[in-house]
């Protein structure tokens, strides 16, 4: 038994460092070269507020695709969901690390994550919502990553360059989402007849929230204006069509966007009562050893 | 992850009846002489076959069965990196899961019917699974005792006569030394840590050392169709020389972390060259086989359901395809009339 020196060899340090756990296996550093002094034309408190509520959509979304682990319709669907959700936790922990930095206050992305309350939090309310049945899942993905997508593609552009790296990064991983769930969204919504009621209730189920996507709250409006970020109004048409153009193969039927939408929601900090019984999940374990080291 | 060597109950082939099948047959056992690879398309005995088979399932039951004890922490793990990594982790065995059952339908298993054995509980996966995590060090201890485990079962494997079981060996045993890395070096931060962190850890290790020692099957003389799977080269060691070498290599390691191994009798022995160590609990592997383990009704609940809850998803599925398939065939067709 000659071939298991990798198990001899546990208790020595790795040659390259464990860094490289960071991310997941394989993944890269997207930060590798890019200089993360925030800039003196960008407004630090702004992109702080900026980068916290699309690392709280990130986070979020992360905690409801792991709540899916073990509970997925077929293997394939378990590694494809776990890959979006470690894609998500990714951007999630690049963006709070973005926030912390920016806003100068020394805190985290752990401390962001499992410190603040849910009234503190800022990611829309359609990302906390429970997972219902696959179908509704695959509706608040489609929707979330088409949106999020859009984002993104105009944030490549932003003046922060962290930002900007974070988005090119996320471009990728979030075409990928979109592309999974529109496929999903089509298999379901043009397969069996109980497919399609259940996908249809699940475009039904969303859609109240998801107005709240396209609403601009201050800080977009500050952000946009900075060149930071975008306006979330800004990506409304595009995402209207993209949606239309799934719905229509998938033949659902899909209610019209709202054209002016209320502002309010997550990114006001008003949220579901989903949100609390999450965050004290997630937060159960750090915050019953805030002195310990993980 | 592996599954119990507990050993195949078929009864080895009949000798080919006719000359045909006794030169097969030949050929069969020289290749296996010249420690040369079985391929899908070869001819082989029905009994290696079966053999085979029933031995990938129920390491590909046990993947996936083996995502839900570690899968509980991701939702709790307590930093977003920890987060990252276990999910990353609990997605590897949901791959190394697909790779196996992939491997048996070489064979021509076929992966729907041995998911329904599975949750009608006709065929095992290991029974490590059937075991609690309490505390989120126990992560780490599964990284290290189980995962290491399951790589010093699977290393061999790695040159087993099968060859696409030997190749996804390959890939999967590297991912597992990965994950037992990472499970170390959670203990590792934990022993640095708070007083908590450390009787957390100290407590995980009592719990999952007997049974991670149970891993390697009962002991040699309780197996007796080990011999057959080792003389097919299914097998290359016995479930005592794989436990031997798994508490050699242990030891040291629980040395370093500062946590102490749950047996008494453990010491190194000079004269072997190996640590004498206790024996496992022999009746508490049988009945946590036979399906009386602390979690062997939740396993199998979990499993069950999300299989049940998915049914309609893979209709659908099939649904389209076939919707999809028709209208290609249609298309085809009526392109064909034009022509």
């Amino acid at each position: 038994m000659t071939d298991d020196h990798v198990y001899l060899s546990l208790a020595e340090g790795s040659e390259d460092g464990d860094a490289r756990w960071a991310f997941g296996t394989g993944f890269e550093d997207p930060l590798h070269g890019v200089d993360t002094v925030v800039p003196e034309v960008v407004d630090g408190r702004i992109l702080a507020a900026y980068c916290l509520a699309l690392g709280d959509d990130a986070l979020v979304s992360a905690q409801r695709l792991a709540e899916w682990c073990t509970r997925a319709p077929e293997l394939e669907e378990e590694v494809a969901l776990a890959n979006i959700g470690l894609d998500l936790l990714g951007q999630a922990r690049l963006l709070l690390s973005r926030a912390g930095q920016a806003e100068g206050s020394g805190r985290d992305e752990d401390a962001l994550a499992y410190f603040r309350d849910a009234d503190a939090l800022r990611n829309v309310r359609l990302a906390e919502l429970p997972n219902g049945d696959f179908a509704f899942s695959i509706a608040r993905l489609l929707v979330l990553a088409t949106w999020r997508l859009a984002l993104f593609e105009r944030l490549t552009g932003s003046t922060d360059p962290v930002l900007a790296a974070v988005a090119a990064k996320g471009v990728k991983e979030l075409t990928y989402h979109r592309d999974y769930a529109a496929q999903w969204t089509v298999r379901l919504g043009d397969g069996t007849c109980e497919s399609h009621l259940r996908m249809q209730r699940g475009i039904e189920e969303i859609w109240p929230y998801v107005g709240e996507l396209f609403a601009t709250g201050p800080v977009e409006r500050e952000a946009a204006a900075g060149g930071i970020g975008v306006d979330p109004a800004a990506v409304r048409e595009e995402v209207g069509a993209t949606l239309l153009q799934v719905a229509d193969a998938a033949t659902l039927a899909l209610p019209a966007l709202p054209a002016d939408p209320h502002p309010g929601g997550g990114r006001w900090g008003e949220h579901t009562d989903a949100l609390g019984p999450l965050l004290a999940e997630m937060q159960s374990v750090a915050r019953a050893h805030p002195e310990a080291t993980w | 992850m592996m599954p119990d060597n507990d050993g195949a109950h078929e009864s080895a082939n009949a000798a080919g009846s006719d000359a045909g099948e006794q030169q097969l047959q030949e050929h069969f056992d020289r290749t296996i002489a010249h420690d040369q690879r079985i391929e899908p398309r070869d001819w082989m005995p029905e009994a290696y076959r079966r053999t085979l088979v029933r031995q990938i399932a129920q390491h590909a039951h046990s993947e996936i069965i083996g995502m839900q004890p570690e899968g509980e922490w991701i939702t709790r793990a307590p930093s977003l990196r920890r987060k990252a990594i276990l999910f990353a982790k609990v997605q590897d065995e949901a791959g190394h899961g697909l790779y196996l059952y992939s491997a048996a339908e070489t064979l021509g298993a076929d992966r729907a019917d041995l998911t329904e054995r599975l949750i009608e509980g006709r065929q095992k996966y290991s029974s490590i699974f059937n075991y609690p995590t309490m505390n989120f060090a126990d992560v780490g201890v599964i990284g290290w005792f189980v995962d290491g485990a399951a790589i010093c079962n699977q290393v061999p494997l790695c040159r087993s006569s099968y060859g696409p079981y030997a190749r996804a060996m390959v890939r999967i045993c590297k991912e597992e030394s990965f994950h037992q890395r990472q499970g170390y070096e959670l203990l590792m931060t934990m022993m640095r840590g708070t007083e908590a962190q450390r009787r957390m850890v100290q407590d995980a290790v009592d719990r999952w050392w007997w049974p991670s020692l149970m891993m390697f099957g009962p002991p040699d003389g309780d197996s007796p169709n080990t011999a057959k799977s080792m003389a097919w080269h299914i097998k290359r060691h016995s479930n005592d020389e794989l436990r031997q070498r798994f508490v050699d290599m242990t030891v040291p390691q629980a040395e370093k972390l500062g946590v102490v191994l749950p047996d008494p009798q453990l010491r190194w022995n000079e004269e072997r060259g190996h640590h004498d160590f206790g024996t496992p609990d022999w009746s508490e592997l049988k009945r946590v086989i036979s399906g009386d383990g602390p979690c062997n009704a939740q396993r199998m609940t979990r499993r069950r359901a999300a299989h049940e809850d998915g049914a309609w998803v893979r209709e659908a599925a099939s649904a389209y395809a076939a919707k999809q398939a028709a209208g290609v065939a249609e298309q085809q067709q009526q392109e064909g009339r034009a022509a």
